[in-house]
């Protein structure tokens, strides 16, 4: 093979290569989705109180996340608050539901 | 307690040594049953770990069997560090002279399969090469360096060792075909997992771990397989995370 045929080659590959990655890539991906996992069963969190793997304290805790598909997030259903506030998943950090 | 370290050490590990004298309980009689006891956790506690560490083995060889052997394993190879998640590296190499299992061929590399998997699961996070870095002018690809994530393992069989991990982790998997497989086993998540390479595949990989350009790893597994497919290569590589970037590597 020739250089040029080389290169072009190896370009094609690239270019078909980074085509089939496109389509499969948003199919697999996961998100952090704070707000949303039932009292210690949260994947890992930042914050006081919640350093990691299964140790939210309350259900629902703002600064606690559970692994989802991506996209999902904002539409797992939720129990209203006390109060009659809807509660909704997120992808930041919430300040709601928190350790007392 | 009243004995050395090696005395008490060997004793551990030999069911047929006698309680090393000295050892005493709480009312200063001897300790014999409470070294028995002991002893068989040690050996109960290493075996668990080790069936933990090699489920492809451990379901191969079955749980009877595999205690058997894990016994025989644990006493000659003992941890030589306290970091658990590491124990059992030499067991593949055990598995290769251990003449009652000789029958069964594949399983060292089925052993070195669930090795692998494991080193890739405790290894260094890695971001993907971004997209960027591949959409470049063609003579430019050509002279591009990538890196293999840290948690890239590579193993090259005369087995098929990835049906056999198929067949024995996934439900209605097929019958391993008798072929020859080169396996490489990436974490594009959180979970490792082991992907069938294409012919040549493992070579190419190889090269760029070794830090050829894109065009000198081409060439290289052109030589060694004539119809070498770059496209199916990289696409895995860049679904399963495996290339990173070595100009952004903050280690």
């Amino acid at each position: 093979m020739s250089n040029t045929m080389k290169t072009v080659a190896i370009a094609s590959a690239v270019a078909a290569a980074m085509t089939a990655q496109v389509t499969t890539a948003q199919a697999a991906s996961k998100e952090k989705c704070y707000g949303v996992s039932l009292a210690g069963a949260n994947d890992c969190a930042a914050g006081p109180g919640t350093t990691c793997a299964g140790t939210s304290t309350v259900d629902y805790q703002g600064n606690a996340w559970t692994l989802v598909d991506a996209g999902t997030c904002t539409e797992i259903e939720l129990p209203a608050m006390a109060d009659g506030t809807a509660r909704e998943g997120s992808l930041e950090e919430l300040e709601r539901d928190l350790p007392a | 307690m009243t004995v050395s370290q090696a005395r008490f050490r060997e004793a551990v590990l030999d069911p047929a040594a006698a309680v090393p004298p000295g050892l005493q309980d709480g009312q200063r009689a001897p300790a014999g049953n409470r070294f028995s006891v002991y002893r068989n956790n040690v050996i109960v506690s290493l075996t668990e770990a080790l069936q933990t560490a090699f489920p492809l083995v451990a379901k191969l060889v079955g749980g009877d069997r595999f205690s058997r052997l894990a016994a025989v394993y644990v006493r000659e190879h003992p941890p030589k560090s306290p970091l658990m998640m590491h124990y059992g590296v030499d067991f593949p190499a055990f598995l290769e002279g251990f003449a009652p299992l000789q029958h069964i061929g594949y399983l060292p590399d089925c052993a070195r399969l669930d090795l692998l998997i494991r080193q890739s699961y405790h290894a260094a996070d890695a971001p993907p090469v971004p997209a960027e870095r591949l959409q470049c002018a063609p003579e430019d690809l050509v002279t591009l360096r990538l890196s293999l994530a840290p948690a890239v393992r590579i193993l090259r069989s005369p087995w098929p060792v990835h049906d056999i991990w198929r067949m024995n982790t996934q439900e209605g998997a097929p019958k391993p075909r008798p072929v020859a497989q080169d396996v490489m086993i990436a974490r594009p998540g959180f979970d490792p997992a082991p992907w069938l390479l294409p012919p040549g595949g493992a070579c190419w990989l190889d090269c760029l771990g070794r830090g050829l350009t894109l065009g000198e790893a081409h060439e290289a597994a052109l030589a060694e397989t004539a119809d070498f497919d770059l496209a199916a290569v990289l696409t895995l590589a860049l679904q399963s995370g495996a290339l990173t970037d070595p100009t952004t590597k903050d280690g």
